[in-house]
């Protein structure tokens, strides 16, 4: 039913392929990471979260994992975190081996999970205090940086209240302030901004960037499409524990050449349930026209890229009119990175 | 000497953020006075002929046994905290450190210890005003004996939680095991008035020995074979049980 828009086959940037100019301005490179959960129980079924995981993120930049959920991206940077232990593969952070010296590792990453981690009955200090102090740092310095973080991350109004009382976005604050608190040169952010309102995702946008700025490598995780698109300097779109694109969001975008044309065609059959013959008939006639570079059905609506959007509409409707289907609403737009994922996968981010 | 200096940073910051709760720490006392004021009248008359004569034998034989009973039972619930820090992310965020994985357990661990020994101090001096009098070098080995009741306890709990990874089978598993080991113990009545089978059985229950223990201690019997014989099964029993959380909490957590 359906044909792929073209996309050329792009490796990612693997470590033993990068130039010897290139590879020194690698932080991070992942060379055929593994990862399988094995559940106890005779019956339970072991689930390989990644399987064979390249890629490399050079010094200062801000590199996303998008993916939808249960894809691998929390398991890959919990890896790199040295939270979770590759069963194959290797990985270097900093030039440091991760399998090899996760102590070394710690030294030189931040890390911020999904999850807040923090005490709801202590203090925004006194959290900063206390991680500063695990990363060896003694009382006096602990509590100069837990100063200069309250004042970085805009915390003063509130740094000795109770956490419980934070908002979403000033405990996503306190999170990144944690993170950061001993200056370290690779931060790792697990979905940063999910589940916070569109303000406080944009601050934290711009906090990221701040990192960046600051010749800090940041490395991501995101389901968001606009998250990746516009912070991301660079990004790997997995699925199903595999790399299946890499670049920057403009370069992946690029690769779907021409305009993507959205035809709904959700009008209910008599049952009132949506027409399936009708999107089978529609792609039917759709997938040959030499126009069209490709077809995906998605839900009740045709994705249908092609090189000029003005010029297919009008044979678009002409050939579903032809054929006796009747469409809805016709939309032309940009390629997007949900595009890109689907162009890959088959699927939409939100399948 | 890492482990020690992260060991007291971890208890140092879970205990100043446990005393910014000071009705919980409040609430968890209610209990343990309620026990003592209502049960040990029982005892002076269930035990009167067997050397308890006055309220203050009954609070010397029943005061020890709540301590073991507090301990033991308070120290089977650190494992919801430590299932609560998991979810949470708190103990991913402390693991992303150079911070020592057995400082991280323990440091925790002791500021259970911490709690538990404030609620038997508070216990003590409540049950002076009813007669208890014990000389202050038994006090305090009764109190490093139930730093390790509770440190014991506190392990198994640990232990357990990282096992099923879950609060409802904890819970379950608490009830199941906690009871029947306090009644083992003789924390509310003591094992010589039980019958002899259920003493043999109470020979391989660590509380028990350090139940006897307490109670010489609090009877001013300082050098009686109960005291030492207790603090031996306690120190082996608990650095095993130590032993045991250490391992699991760094093979699920490293």
């Amino acid at each position: 039913m359906t044909s792929r828009p073209t996309l050329s086959a792009r490796d990612p940037v693997a470590p033993d392929r990068a130039d010897a100019g290139e590879r020194r301005d690698l932080v991070i490179e992942a060379s055929g990471l593994r990862k399988t959960y094995r559940k106890r129980g005779r019956k339970a079924k072991a689930v390989e979260a990644v399987r064979d995981v390249h890629f490399a993120v050079r010094e200062g930049e801000i590199f996303g994992f998008l993916g939808p959920n249960g894809a691998g991206k929390s398991t890959t940077l919990r890896m790199l975190a040295t939270l979770v232990r590759p069963d194959g593969g290797s990985a270097r952070i900093g030039g440091v081996d991760l399998l090899r010296s996760p102590a070394r590792v710690r030294d030189v990453i931040g890390f911020v999970a999904q999850s807040s981690g923090t005490y709801d009955d202590a203090s925004a200090r006194q959290e900063l205090v206390a991680q500063a102090r695990m990363h060896g740092r003694g009382k006096a310095e602990a509590e100069q940086l837990a100063a200069a973080a309250i004042t970085t991350f805009d915390l003063e109004e509130f740094a000795d209240r109770r956490v419980r009382t934070y908002s979403g976005g000033q405990r996503r604050r306190l999170d990144f302030a944690l993170g950061v608190i001993h200056r370290p040169s690779v931060m790792f952010l697990d979905e940063p901004t999910a589940g916070l309102d569109p303000p406080s995702r944009a601050r934290m946008w711009r906090e990221v960037r701040r990192l960046r700025d600051n010749g800090m490598t940041v490395f991501l995780t995101t389901h968001y499409l606009d998250e990746a698109d516009s912070l991301c300097d660079r990004i790997s779109i997995i699925d199903r524990g595999l790399i299946v694109a890499e670049g920057t969001p403009s370069d992946l975008k690029r690769e779907i050449s021409g305009d993507v044309v959205t035809v709904d065609l959700a009008a209910p059959d008599e049952a009132g349930q949506p027409d399936a013959g009708k999107l089978r008939r529609a792609a039917d006639v759709l997938t040959p026209q030499d126009y069209v570079r490709g077809v995906e059905a998605v839900d009740t609506t045709l994705r249908l890229y092609v090189d000029g959007a003005a010029t297919a509409i009008p044979l678009i409707m002409a050939a579903l009119l032809r054929a006796g289907v009747e469409p809805g609403a016709i939309e032309s737009r940009r390629p997007s990175l949900d595009d890109v994922f689907l162009a890959k996968t088959g699927r939409t981010l939100d399948d | 000497m890492k482990v020690l200096r992260d060991t007291w940073l971890i208890f140092t910051f879970e205990t100043r953020i446990m005393a910014r709760n000071p009705t919980v720490v409040a609430l968890t006392l209610a209990q343990p006075i309620t026990f003592l004021v209502l049960f040990a009248p029982f005892l002076k008359v269930a035990m009167a002929g067997r050397g308890v004569e006055s309220y203050g034998d009954a609070y010397a034989v029943y005061v020890p046994g709540l301590f073991v009973a507090m301990g033991l039972l308070g120290g089977l619930y650190a494992g919801y905290g430590l299932l609560s820090a998991l979810r949470a992310g708190i103990i991913d965020r402390c693991r992303v450190t150079p911070v020592s994985r057995t400082g991280l357990l323990l440091g925790r661990a002791l500021m259970h210890v911490a709690l538990l020994e404030f609620q038997a101090t508070v216990i003590t001096v409540a049950a002076l005003p009813f007669g208890l009098r014990v000389n202050l070098l038994d006090l305090v080995v009764s109190y490093a004996l139930l730093s390790l009741v509770i440190l014991l306890s506190i392990s198994i709990s640990y232990a357990i939680a990282l096992l099923v990874r879950n609060e409802n089978s904890l819970g379950v598993l608490i009830n199941t095991v906690g009871q029947p080991v306090s009644l083992l113990a003789g924390v509310l009545i003591p094992l010589t008035l039980a019958p002899l089978w259920v003493q043999n059985v109470a020979l391989w229950n660590p509380f028990a020995w350090a139940t006897d223990a307490l109670r010489a201690l609090f009877t001013g019997h300082f050098t009686a074979p109960a005291v030492w014989q207790g603090g031996v099964v306690m120190l082996a029993a608990c650095g095993l049980a130590v032993g045991w959380s250490i391992r699991l909490f760094n093979r699920e957590v490293s």
